[in-house]
């Protein structure tokens, strides 16, 4: 009888995916084992554990590791999107558990399900194989839904919880069903076998299985990073979902949908170049315009971060319609700096709110400036760089996607961006003069900044400032990891 | 001393530091380390201004790589010539002005508002060093931030329209700007230009469709920032809501910038589609000249009466700067800082009545003269200067600017923009009038005080300075005169070169205007018999006459 032959596989490309799995796995064994209700020492440890997988995928940049057969790589692309993810993931644990007890939510499980929602991402972001990359954001996606209506005692929560399941594996199927017919019209499921085979068609762009395959996959990933016509269930999501949770979905999640997009794209597609740049064109000019103009006229405050997150969304397709270097390192740098100004804009939101979310209103704002003025500044930096003025990181990403699009001869995409970056500044500037301009009606005295959110805050101000004034500490590595690409 | 215009520039933001540590109830100490800072960063900028060699070049230059990445490289680099020059002085020179008028006008949050002006100072003045097009962009941008804040938090009832819609105005102008500023920079890169420095784009040559577009966007930015008719709408709005110190810097030097932007950006970089586009900019400017001081002559609010003749005077300006020649530039230049003061010193009188009366009703007053005349006798001296009366600053600005302008291809237009220089003259003598003559018969007038020590060292500099380039513009003129030189060489080469507007040249009959000589070794000395000799001799001859017309 023969032997079962089992490959020699390197592990090292997911090394970081599955020390977290372990961390994981082992938190939730913590939180059954240790008794009480103080889940604190558990945001601690994954906190721990994400920098210290930040340090495994840090260790990797630079490297050129392909595994498994070719579905999994390990190079800079993913090993920068990987740390994008670890920071959005890190911010989040460090916010998240004042609020969970605020909320009284608290259950140990979050910390597990965050910490497996990474591991997807990253298998997102390095996945080389459509069947991984599928897995990857399955993986992500079912995590999500859960963290979505993690509040069980509220109904908001449990409703975004279900709404974005539903959505969500509706979207799954069109994204399942555009895999299927790529693999009809080229045999396999390799992104780069995929390429040599597209490579080798006379006139790929009318070969209608492989280009309706390629629109199905980009109606699904659509669905993930929120853009329009495609965004109906990011308002109510973000809006229901437990504020920490709604922080790292507008970060990670978005920054995953594009790491997946942009290496199918680029890697299995190029040859169809042409075509996808004109649909992103439009998708681009659709979801800044629709996320900017219904976020002008919203009060929730967490609603008018769910529609800008989707007009951010659209800003980062602009750079990739333009599909080249300058375009393509404008998104890496965006998704991380967004990461930080989002999840910090969060952390304040997170800090004014009362027990069961209320007090989330813009107008509950007033006042804030100068009652708490060091909050109020720090919410400053994070909504001007948002609204794309420097010198913030937020400044440096538009100005490198709005050039991807220059350079390649989109001019009239750019100028319709930065239309919409002013549009946008509007409320960007509402909630400053609610901050600043408006007399206070409460004192603020029940905001109590605990540790790790005043760690996060240093962390997320920190990421917003010095990238804008020295944006070469973030660009080159952003620019070397599109290069190989 | 190399780095002395770095160090200018950026004391203030040292201040700023330094007032974080000062609590916020010792308001003495903010207001005075407030002013400290900002005349100690006056007296280092008059170290620019005495080491400044009166010659068509970039001094007290600095040049260090600052971003690099992709296809752009960024670099710190700064430096003045003698266009920039007087804007950073103007600007150093006005702070501690403003800073003391905000004495006994700021009450509340004063530590902020210092916090603020002194943000503002750094912006503003890297705003006019940046000889790198990213580097300027981030200073014009960075100015938003704290004059959005100075308006909407220490304004006055309808701050909260005032401040977003300037902050928005600004914004739609400059990020169009920014488009342009991106293209150009990969048009360049096509021609081996490799970073974003301003000189290197001098050169680039750029065909007329292209040149028509980048300069729209960056006009339309600059135009909003001026503003020029019929972008205006943002400044009555920002100016009455303002409070005084956040006036006065807006009409002395934020509003500058856009001048500034088509002296230095704008024309120089794409001086064929400028000159296409100047019969519509000099409309433009006369219709704002025009219709600004029509407006102004029935406003009943003496801030927004100064506001509108704001427009009017810019207006001249650039009606100044499109004559596309040294006379015309230079009265624009010019009547930029004596707008600077004038107006300036506007905003400071009604600052003054309105902290004594809290209302800015021109109805309100009357025959204060009597009541106060140290303040009768410096608000006379501040409308003539506005009005342009010779001796006067405003004299030799709006006569610049008219000769000019006349002696260009903008004749017809300068006819109907003297006009406005009656009108000017009937709004504010107007307002001068029934603000201070006639009888003193509302009760709250009559116990009303002079000026006190303090205000009167505020106004003093400032009416030096009215009288001082109105009887000897020389310093100023010389200084900037090369640079102005070197600007209408650039254009007028330009067009000859490019050769793609039949049309739109220069008025037959003075065949010495396109004869700017490039480069030529004595650009400042001119020699005798030359056929522009006589043409940049009229500043100099002005003053002379200007004495005995006063008397």
């Amino acid at each position: 009888m023969d032997m079962i032959l089992i490959p020699v596989v390197n592990m090292t490309p997911i090394l970081p995916e599955i020390f977290l799995s372990v961390l994981a796995m082992a938190l939730l064994l913590i939180n059954v084992f240790v008794p009480g209700k103080q889940k604190s020492y558990l945001a601690y440890i994954s906190f721990i554990g994400i920098v210290a997988a930040a340090v495994l995928v840090g260790a990797g940049w630079g490297s050129h590791v392909e595994s498994f057969g070719g579905s999994v790589v390990l190079d800079n692309f993913a090993t920068f999107f990987k740390m994008t993810f670890l920071v959005g993931a890190g911010l989040t644990v460090l916010i998240a558990d004042k609020y969970m007890e605020r909320e009284e939510c608290n259950h140990g499980e979050l910390y597990s399900l965050i910490l497996f929602a990474v591991v997807g991402m990253m298998l997102m972001a390095s996945g080389t194989d459509l069947m991984t990359i599928f897995l990857g954001l399955e993986v992500m996606s079912v995590t999500l839904y859960v963290l979505a209506g993690f509040n069980r005692a509220n109904k908001k929560s449990n409703e975004a919880g279900l709404k974005y399941f539903l959505l969500g594996a509706f979207s799954t199927g069109f994204m399942l069903y555009g895999m299927a017919l790529i693999y009809g019209a080229t045999g396999t499921t390799r992104l780069y076998k995929i390429a040599e085979v597209v490579g080798q068609m006379t006139l790929p762009s009318t070969n209608i299985m492989l280009v309706a395959g390629m629109l199905l996959m980009m109606t699904g990933f659509a669905f993930k990073i929120a853009a329009a016509p495609f965004h109906m269930w990011t308002p109510d999501v973000y809006e229901g979902a437990p504020t920490p949770m709604t922080a790292f979905m507008s970060a990670g999640p978005k920054a995953a949908g594009f790491a997946a997009l942009l290496r199918l794209f680029l890697v299995a597609l190029p040859a169809l170049q042409v075509e996808w740049s004109q649909v992103l064109w439009v998708l681009a000019v659709l979801t800044m315009t629709v996320g900017n103009i219904t976020a002008l006229r919203q009060d929730n405050i967490k609603r008018v971060l769910a529609y800008s997150s989707i007009a951010h969304a659209g800003y980062a397709l602009v750079g990739f319609a333009a599909g080249n270097g300058t375009g393509t390192a404008g998104i890496l740098f965006y998704m991380l700096s967004y990461s930080f100004m989002n999840i910090g804009a969060f952390a304040i939101i997170i800090l004014v709110a009362k027990k069961g979310e209320s007090n989330g209103n813009v107008s509950d704002f007033a006042g804030l400036g100068f009652k708490r003025p060091v909050l109020a500044l720090a919410m400053t930096i994070f909504l001007f760089s948002l609204a794309g003025v420097p010198p913030a990181a937020g400044f440096i990403g538009k100005f490198y996607l709005f050039s991807g699009a220059i350079q390649k001869g989109y001019i009239w995409l750019a100028v319709i961006g930065v239309l919409n970056s002013a549009a946008s500044v509007y409320y960007y500037l509402r909630i400053m003069v609610f901050m600043y301009f408006k007399e206070s009606t409460e004192d603020f005295e029940w905001v109590h900044v605990t540790p790790p959110v005043a760690l996060a805050l240093i962390i997320a101000v920190a990421g917003t400032l010095i990238p804008g004034i020295v944006p070469s500490v973030i660009l080159e590595y952003a620019q070397m990891a599109v290069k190989l690409l | 001393m190399s780095n002395v215009l770095s160090l200018t520039t950026f004391l203030p933001i040292l201040g700023v530091l330094l007032l974080l540590f000062i609590p916020k109830d010792s308001k003495g100490v903010l207001r005075n380390v407030t002013l400290g800072v900002t005349i100690v960063t006056f007296l280092v900028s008059l170290i620019i201004l005495t080491g400044f060699q009166s010659n068509a070049e970039f001094q007290f230059t600095e040049n260090v790589p600052w971003i690099a990445a992709g296809p752009f490289i960024m670099r710190y680099n700064i430096g003045i010539d003698g266009i920039s020059l007087w804007l950073v002085i103007l600007t150093t020179f006005i702070m501690p002005i403003a800073v003391l008028s905000t004495y006994t006008a700021v009450e509340e949050k004063v530590k902020e508002y210092m916090i603020c002006l002194l943000l503002l100072e750094t912006g503003m003045l890297g705003a006019f060093i940046s000889l790198d097009l990213f580097l300027f962009y981030i200073f014009w941008e960075v100015m938003l931030i704290p004059m959005y804040f100075m308006i909407g938090i220490w304004g006055g009832k309808n701050k909260l329209y005032a401040a977003v819609k300037f902050f928005i105005y600004t914004m739609v102008g400059s990020l169009l700007m920014l488009v342009a500023l991106i293209f150009l920079y990969f048009k360049g890169m096509e021609a081996g230009i490799t970073d974003f420095g301003l000189l290197n784009f001098f050169s680039l040559k750029l065909d007329m469709a292209t040149q028509i577009w980048l300069f729209l966007a960056f006009a339309f930015a600059f135009a909003i920032k001026v503003p020029m008719f019929p972008l205006h709408t943002w400044l009555p709005d920002a100016h009455t809501e303002a409070p005084t110190a956040g006036s006065v810097i807006l009409a002395a030097v934020l509003l500058k910038m856009g001048t500034y932007g088509y002296v230095r950006f704008a024309i120089p970089l794409f001086p064929d589609a400028a000159q296409k586009f100047a019969p519509l900019i000099a409309t433009l400017a006369v219709i704002g000249i025009i219709y600004a001081a029509l407006v102004a002559m029935v406003q009943e609010d003496v801030k927004k009466l100064v506001a509108y003749s704001s427009v009017a005077h810019l207006g001249f300006v650039m009606l100044g700067i499109f004559a596309f020649n040294t006379e015309g530039i230079t009265g624009g230049m010019l009547q930029m800082i004596n707008h600077g003061v004038s107006t300036g010193a506007l905003f400071l009188i009604v600052g003054f009545i309105y902290e004594r009366r809290h209302t800015r009703l021109i109805t309100d007053f009357g025959g204060l003269s009597k009541q106060m005349p140290v303040f009768a006798t410096i608000f006379m001296i501040v409308t003539f200067s506005s009005v342009g009366l010779p001796g006067t600053n405003g004299f030799v600005g709006e006569f610049l600017i008219l000769l000019g302008a006349f002696e260009s291809q903008l004749r017809w237009w300068t006819i109907v923009a003297t006009s406005g220089v009656i009108l000017s003259a009937v709004y504010m003598l107007w307002v001068f009038q029934r603000v201070m003559f006639g009888e003193l018969d509302n009760p709250k007038n009559q116990k009303l005080s002079d000026l006190n020590v303090r205000e009167v060292v505020i106004m003093v500099p400032l009416v030096v300075l009215i009288f001082f380039i109105g009887l000897y513009p020389k310093p100023f003129i010389d200084k900037m005169e090369p640079a102005i030189n070197k600007l209408v060489a650039q254009v007028h080469v330009s067009s000859v070169n490019a050769q793609v507007i039949p049309d739109a040249e220069m008025p037959a009959g003075h065949p010495g205007m396109e004869q700017m000589p490039v480069g030529h070794p004595g650009m400042d000395q001119l020699p005798a018999g030359h056929p522009a000799v006589d043409v940049p001799s009229t500043p100099h001859a002005e003053p002379v006459v200007n004495p005995h017309e006063a008397k």
